[in-house]
């Protein structure tokens, strides 16, 4: 297709991933870190121990470092659709414009309003007052995540909506089918849950590095246990919601999954590559196919995980491209063809209104609606269907680190909390030193899963039905990679600032606030 | 119960609500003009760190009310959204860079090893305080001189030839920047620079016990409150002058009509009786204390506060109601944007407005919760006491 600016579609993609997982590596601490404080807060309320009110002032300090950021590159996600992907504003704009405004008015100010009673309300507000209102934090802040993964998981499965011929768009008919997406439930609170166990790994990692260095020892094991028992917990509940995530890739993004595994030719009883390294053979030139140069299988597992049957048929991607039609299914060939006869119908049908012929507006509609469902794929009619694979080391590799960081926490947080309680965790300097060095482990874990997540659905931003090539903003090429490196060079700067800022602040340590003790 | 309101009728409650949040934004923005006096009205260390400490815990409010704004405009008017958000790339670009730094400024400027120093910190926010009211004003008032860009739905089903499937097209030169360029367009943005300053020192006046800036605060009022004048009545005046953008409702055909602004304000007499009141409050709010300082300079926050509220909202008014095209294009007049033609369906509206019953909640525990922590002025010693400080 002559007609697309293809540097133009690579740099709004490198803009809105480069902004979006700068966004994450922030989010998920606020996420976890508005909890544990709320727990600790709870605690000091409860024995009226000021020792805890001395440890919930300490994480918060580093909450709010933290949370600045987060908001700081929030704010361009949230018009970058406007931005840079005005198409897609417009064709899913009906559906997705909701949650957003949603999430503003529902989770943003709460977030707001109640952050400054909890770092400015210390001396004014009751103490049942404080506490309802860093509890209040915790809420809003997760009901924010809610609301965007909705619009993030109805974009992996889009329901509740028609596509509207008079207005070229996508319309809204049941926001409850949006709203209980299963994808977007399950994307939710998989989601949410990495964040709590980043944010454990988080307040381990920083109490172990006082206990190494002989200092803290209070506020380093009250803190160890409290982030040790919610990661336990939350880590059980990663695992159990990425099984569920996992499966419903399976169901409605199977070539996501088939990615994700590397299966090429689909089969029944097909096992599970738990580790695998790939190699790339260089013989094709067309399927980029990578086989394995080394792996290890688990038999039946891959079916029995998908379809929770061990005998189910799983497709691969040579089944996705060029069709099977023993278990039903189109080539991406065959696809692409419906697809366009989706968009000449469509065309037909504006030209035939606009003409006032109506009757040749009745048939083309049919025939849109007919083959609607390979709207998106007519987009690649004529070009190479092999397009249509995302990058699958990428994702194959990223899923299976993920997974094994996930193993990796919940041992973790296991051993240093039966330490913590049989008090022998400061003697374990090689514990205390693996645990400093899993923050960074749980960074990268919550990355790639965005990574599996994202590049795995690629080139589909609405899956199926608007690919990316059709859903960027007519800009110049040269202008989105101006902006690129703005945010790159700004994202970065603050990065770098807001790492010094934290690790600064870890090392002067909770500040002895003699005033409070007193007054408390 | 808004399942019996007609399509148009969401559509104007929607085009009120996302008035309403762009007219608090206006207000909200006095932290903005707040950071550009910081220099001016404190000249200790001291005294600078109070400003800041004053305006640190209510610039989240404004940057949430944008974040909302811009929110509910995409739920509402999604193709709005679309085309000036797309087209207009370098004002909105622009404008997010300046909220970006100003996010991370207040938390970072005074903690120990923060990278960049204090005073790019304090740089941060003198940048935001002056772009984000200049290219907000100047982007809205667009609405009613028009930007050169193509609507065209069809575009979608382009599978060859040499224009990429885009729905909008941009014509303006620079992406938006052109804007900047029309006299008229940068006096709306001077209007809402110069009004967010006026609104700080009251809000300063409101907050502060310091005898020697307020000095200070009382003279720097009388120097922007000129300006301001000046510039919102030139203004003003202007578009009630200009010729508009008519929609015929029955066709949707849209065309240049004289005076229509003027037109609007008289056959629309709650928006003009709303445009009257706005202004007078806004200008008693700035007079009262500075003819009568000592008896009155708390309340002039509220009085022209509320009358910012009320102006801005009947300006927004004057811009879409009354069959007029509120995002016109002058490259292709039938491009143009209407209440009508760019906003969510029917049924995206009506969930939509159950949604927007919340906000009288949301606006009463933020009410009961700054009450809670906002109660006295405040001076050097308190500030001395607090336990957060910037
Ligand atoms: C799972 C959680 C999650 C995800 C996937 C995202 N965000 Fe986010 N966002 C948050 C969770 C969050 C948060 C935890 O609620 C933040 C982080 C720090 C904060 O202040 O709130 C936040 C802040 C934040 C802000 C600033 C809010 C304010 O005014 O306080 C905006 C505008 C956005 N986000 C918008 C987005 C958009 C458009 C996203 C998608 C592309 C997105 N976020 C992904
Ligand atoms: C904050 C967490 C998120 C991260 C880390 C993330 C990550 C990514 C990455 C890595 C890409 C680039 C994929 C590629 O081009 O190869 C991408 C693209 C994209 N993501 Fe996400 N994403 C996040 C949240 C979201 C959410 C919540 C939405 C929707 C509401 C979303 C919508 C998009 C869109 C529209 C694109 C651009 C189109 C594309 O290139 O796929 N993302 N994201
Ligand atoms: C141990 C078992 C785990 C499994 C089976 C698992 C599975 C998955 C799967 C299948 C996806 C892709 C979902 C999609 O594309 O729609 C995903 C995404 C993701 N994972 Fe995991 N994961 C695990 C552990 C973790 C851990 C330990 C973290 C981080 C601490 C994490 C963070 C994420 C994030 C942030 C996403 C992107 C959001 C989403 O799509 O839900 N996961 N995970």
């Amino acid at each position: 297709m002559e007609n697309i600016d293809f540097s133009l579609v690579d740099w709004s993609r490198a803009q809105f991933a480069l902004t979006a997982m700068y966004h994450w590596l922030f989010v998920p601490l606020t996420l976890g870190l508005s909890f544990i404080i709320a727990f600790m807060e709870t605690l000091y309320v409860k024995t009226g121990n000021s020792e805890w009110k001395r440890i919930t002032k300490f994480w918060m300090t580093l909450f709010g470092i933290n949370f600045a950021i987060g908001v700081a590159t929030g704010i361009i996600l949230e018009f970058e659709f406007g931005t840079n992907w005005s198409n897609y504003s417009w064709f899913v704009g009906d559906i997705f414009g909701a949650p957003l405004a949603i999430e503003g008015i529902m989770a943003f100010f709460l977030e707001s309003t109640f952050i400054a009673v909890m770092f400015f309300g210390w001396n004014k507000v009751s103490k049942k007052f404080h506490l309802v209102s860093t509890w209040l934090v915790a809420i809003g802040s997760n009901l924010s995540a809610l609301w965007i993964l909705v619009a993030n998981g109805w974009m992996q499965n889009p329901t509740g909506m028609r596509f509207n011929p008079d207005t070229a768009r996508n319309e809204m008919v049941n926001f409850w089918q949006v709203l209980f997406n299963p994808v977007s439930i399950n994307k939710f609170l998989h989601t949410i849950s990495s964040g709590y166990v980043l944010a454990s790994i988080f307040v381990i990692g920083v109490s172990a590095w006082y206990l190494l260095k002989n200092r803290e020892h209070q506020l380093a094991k009250k803190s160890m246990i409290v982030a040790s028992v919610f990661g336990l917990l939350t880590t059980a509940f990663v695992v159990l919601t990425g099984d569920g995530s996992a499966r419903n890739m399976a169901k409605y993004q199977p070539m996501k999954f088939a990615a994700m595994e590397n299966l090429y030719v689909g089969q029944q009883n097909a096992p599970l590559v738990a580790i695998g390294i790939l190699k790339e053979d260089s013989k094709e030139t067309l399927h980029k196919k990578q086989d394995f140069r080394f792996q290890i299988e688990i038999p039946n597992m891959l079916s029995y995980m998908a379809f929770l049957d061990p005998n189910a048929y799983v497709p691969g991607i040579k089944d996705i491209v060029h069709g099977n039609p023993e278990h039903n299914i189109l080539s991406f060939q065959q696809r692409s063809e419906k697809g366009k006869i989706a968009i000449r119908a469509l065309s037909d049908y504006r030209n035939a209104k606009k003409a006032g012929n109506d009757s040749l507006a009745k048939v083309s509609q049919a025939t849109f609606e007919a083959n609607y469902a390979n709207f998106g794929y007519g987009y690649y009619a004529g070009r190479d269907v092999h397009e249509l694979i995302p990058n699958i080391p990428m994702t194959f590799y990223s899923f299976r680190i993920m997974v094994g960081m996930g193993v990796h926490f919940g041992a973790l947080f296991l051993v240093i909390l039966l330490l913590t309680l049989k008090n022998k965790i400061d003697k374990k300097r090689f514990i205390l030193y693996t645990a400093l060095w899993t923050i960074p482990l749980a960074y990268i874990a919550a990355e790639l899963g965005w990574i599996v997540a994202e590049m795995g659905r690629q080139p589909w931003v609405i899956q199926d039905i608007l690919p990316t090539i059709a859903a960027v903003s007519q800009l110049k090429s040269t202008s989105v990679q101006i902006t690129f490196w703005m945010f790159f060079i700004l994202f970065t700067g603050l990065l770098i600032a807001e790492i010094r800022i934290m690790t600064t602040s870890i090392k002067i340590g909770p500040t002895e606030d003699l005033k409070d003790s007193v007054k408390n | 119960m808004f399942e019996a309101f007609s399509y148009i009728s969401l559509q104007q409650y929607w085009w009120m609500i996302v008035s309403l949040l762009g007219a608090i934004l206006v207000f909200l923005m006095f932290v903005q003009g707040g950071q550009t006096l910081i220099y001016t009205i404190g000249k200790t260390n001291e005294e600078r760190t109070l400003l800041i400490n004053l305006l640190g815990r209510k610039w989240e409010f404004t940057f949430t009310t944008l974040v909302t704004f811009g929110g509910a405009f995409f739920a509402s008017f999604p193709l709005f959204y679309s085309t000036s958000f797309g087209g207009a790339y370098w004002v909105w670009i622009l404008i997010l860079f300046a909220f970006i730094v100003q996010a991370v400024s207040y938390e970072y400027r005074s903690k120990v090893n923060n990278f960049l120093g204090k005073r790019t910190y304090e740089t941060f926010l003198l940048l935001n305080g002056i772009i984000a009211p200049l290219l907000i004003g100047t982007a809205v008032a667009t609405f009613f001189t028009g930007s050169q860009f193509s609507v065209n739905m069809n575009n979608i089903t382009l599978l060859t030839g040499d224009k990429m499937p885009v729905i909008s097209e941009w014509k303006g030169l620079a992406h938006g920047l052109e804007a900047a360029l029309n006299p008229h367009n940068l006096l709306l943005g001077l209007t809402v620079l110069f009004l967010a300053r006026v609104l700080a020192l009251l809000y300063f006046m409101n907050r502060i016990k310091h005898a020697a800036m307020m000095e200070r605060v009382k003279k720097q009022l009388l120097f922007n409150a000129i300006p301001f004048v000046v510039f919102f009545l030139s203004f003003v005046i202007w578009t009630l002058l200009s010729s508009g953008f008519a929609v015929n409702p029955s066709t949707g055909v849209v065309s240049i009509e004289s005076f229509k602004y003027l037109h609007n304000l008289l056959q629309m007499p709650v928006v003009a009786i709303l445009l009257v009141l706005g202004v007078a409050l806004v200008l008693l709010g700035i007079i009262r204390p500075l003819l009568f300082f000592e008896k009155c300079s708390t309340k002039g926050i509220w009085l022209a506060g509320l009358g910012t509220i009320l102006t801005v909202f009947s300006l927004f008014l004057l811009a879409g109601f009354n069959h007029t095209a509120y995002y016109p294009s002058t490259f292709d007049l039938q491009s143009s944007l209407t209440i009508a033609n760019s906003s969510s369906s029917q049924y995206t509206l009506t969930a939509m407005s159950y949604v927007s019953l919340l906000v009288p909640f949301v606006l009463a525990y933020i009410w009961i919760a700054w009450r809670a922590i906002d109660n006295k002025k405040i001076d050097m010693e308190e500030l001395n006491n607090e336990s957060h400080t910037y």
